[in-house]
């Protein structure tokens, strides 16, 4: 029961809160800080100086805009891979029995558990094994294999409290199989997809590791900020896209949110 | 016309025989009844035939049309869930039109229909609310909406009061007796509840370990067991054993006796009588029941609560007419 009483936690407890929260949002902020800093070649503190012409230095670098456009479209492509191969699966290991269930289950799992660089270095010698060229689509396929286990964690937990009566009874009334996905599946588990979908789109996008081993030549947008911190030339240029890219990122997490708070309400309505 | 046609039907899961070779022959406008205790094979047979399972022997008819291969979409049969399965993201008025929904029926026309089916079983205005916000007995009677306004040749329903209270229950079960008669549909339902097949069903088929153990009306399944199992699990007759039917002059090798057919009294013309000594007795509200030792068989009797009651030790007299004592299979 909630209490009264329970807004009044030790003055201890309150300060170690206030300190952890700090520790780990005004990292942030001073990253938006040093997007507005005179100074170019060191992050001194505190910065000398205050300017926005970094804003217009950033949108005029090409390379910029190839890191990001390179980045979204990976994002958006493994995404939508996982998105569909994560919903099959999860519904085929939910929804029915079959010989190696479990071990399918383990095996689509298991790319997530591994350390990236076993991923990254076991894709790139497969790659040069079938004598594949470094593409656009290997990094959609390094992307994809641990998209697809996020996709499927938050489909499989949906699809367990889906009652398996609802789809018999959907059938029953004279719902085939599309239709039954379509106004019965669909919208008991669109929330998950969501929530799924957008982790799985923010793990594709801040991916290094794999990248490395998979992109060949090409820079997505965090392996562009690794190497422009490298570089000590117009190093605000990093922290205004990293700034951008937060508050780009920042609004679809909101409706996000918005959207699976209400979706619970109707999951957890039961049966 | 017969509404439902068993022919031989089996469905194994694996080793296990959940449905063994059962015939069984529903007539159209019937009110059946598929009694037994859980995992006799009863819900699996109703699962057949809603399409949701596929035979593994035998043949099934729904109608004169084969029913084996035909999935459960393109079936003349609605089912009533145990669990109800009302679709939660969907409002009630949503959950009774689906079926017209996906059918293509307009938008107009559904809403109207399932707001007289919802009429049907007094839920009038409750269109708008969700499954979330009703109470069972309430969801329990849009799940029966949701069904029949289909207008399905035959109506399946799985445990259908299981979930209900005592009081609710009784209720319930007028209404549907009543709705089935108005209809004229073919309602087959399973249950465990032996109360509920007897007061409900036109004919009862009472199932053990996948296999009809005895089809007839309440009356002779009540009165007349056929086995063993029958006469246990549908009013808990007594079975006589082999020796006493020797000793009442019968051929049979096991009988069945109801418990109210007994009296303590001495034998009348022509009734059979035994004597034991008085085992146990217990009060029952209308009736006291009286467990009566013969010899080592135990025979209980219903005698009503204002008779006197014998007490514990006592050796008594108990007196039966010829005709309440029915041979029965040995099984």
């Amino acid at each position: 029961m909630r209490s009264e009483k329970a807004n009044s936690a030790p003055l201890g407890l309150k300060i170690a809160a206030a300190a952890g929260l700090a520790f780990m949002h005004l990292p942030i902020l001073l990253i938006f800080l040093y997007a507005f800093t005179t100074e170019e070649k060191s992050y001194q503190f505190p910065p000398p100086g205050l300017t926005t012409q970094w804003f217009a230095v950033a949108w005029n670098r090409p390379d910029v805009w190839a890191a990001l456009t390179l980045s979204v479209k990976v994002a958006s492509i493994a995404t939508a891979v996982a998105l569909v191969l994560g919903t099959l699966c999860a519904a085929a290991v939910s929804q029915t029995r079959f010989f190696g269930r479990e071990t399918i289950s383990l095996l689509v799992i298991l790319p997530i558990a591994l350390p990236g660089i076993i991923t990254g270095i076991a894709l790139r010698s497969a790659f040069s094994m079938a004598e594949i060229p470094f593409s656009f689509w290997t990094i959609v396929l390094g992307h994809a294999t641990f998209c697809i286990v996020v996709v499927y964690n938050n489909a499989v937990a949906r699809f367990r409290r889906i009652s398996g009566s609802l789809i018999e009874a959907s059938m029953d009334l004279g719902a085939d199989g599309f239709q039954t996905f379509r106004y019965v599946i669909l919208p008991n588990i669109g929330t998950a997809l969501l929530a799924g979908g957008m982790l799985a789109f923010a793990l594709s996008f801040d991916e290094v590791i794999v990248t490395t081993f998979t992109a060949g030549q090409q820079s997505t947008l965090p392996i562009w900020m690794l190497e422009e911190l490298i570089r000590p030339r117009q190093r605000p240029v990093t922290n205004v896209v990293a700034m951008v890219v937060v508050m780009a990122t920042f609004l679809p997490i909101l409706g996000a949110y918005y959207l699976t708070r209400d979706g619970d309400q109707i999951a957890g309505a039961g049966k | 016309m017969t509404a439902v046609l068993f022919d031989n039907v089996s469905r194994y899961f694996g080793a296990v025989r959940a449905v063994d070779r059962v015939n069984l022959e529903i007539a159209e406008g019937e009110f059946f009844a598929m009694l037994g205790p859980s995992g006799s094979g009863k819900t699996t047979c109703l699962r057949l035939m809603a399409g949701f399972e596929q035979p593994t022997g035998g043949h099934i008819e729904i109608f004169g049309e084969t029913a084996e291969g035909v999935p459960p979409y393109r079936r003349s049969v609605n089912t009533v869930f145990q669990d109800y399965a009302l679709f939660p993201h969907l409002s009630i008025l949503d959950n009774v039109a689906y079926g017209l929904m996906v059918k293509g029926v307009g938008r107009e026309e559904r809403r109207r229909a399932a707001e007289d089916a919802l009429a049907m079983v007094k839920l009038p205005g409750y269109g708008t609310r969700r499954p979330g916000q009703l109470s069972g007995g309430q969801r329990q009677r849009v799940a029966l909406a949701r069904a029949l306004v289909n207008k399905p040749k035959v109506l399946l329903l799985d445990e259908p009061l299981g979930a209900l209270d005592l009081k609710l229950r009784e209720q319930m079960q007028e209404e549907l007796k009543t709705l089935q008669k108005s209809l004229g549909i073919t309602f087959v339902f399973v249950t465990h509840d032996q109360g509920e097949a007897l007061s409900m069903a036109d004919r009862i088929a009472v199932f053990n370990e996948g296999r009809i153990q005895q089809l007839g009306s309440p009356e002779e399944v009540y009165n007349r067991p056929q086995t063993r199992f029958v006469a246990d699990f549908v009013g808990s007759s007594n079975v006589l054993s082999e020796d006493l039917c020797r000793r009442l002059g019968l051929k049979a090798s096991f009988a069945s006796l109801r418990p109210e057919a007994v009296a303590i009294a001495p034998p009348s013309d022509g009734a059979l009588s035994l004597s034991g000594t008085v085992a146990s007795q217990s009060f029952l509200g209308a009736t006291n029941r009286i467990v009566i030792d013969v010899e080592g068989a135990r025979i209980a009797v219903a005698s009503p609560a204002a008779r006197g009651v014998p007490a514990v030790g006592s050796p008594v007299t108990i007196s039966f007419a010829a005709h309440d004592l029915h041979p029965m299979e040995d099984a």
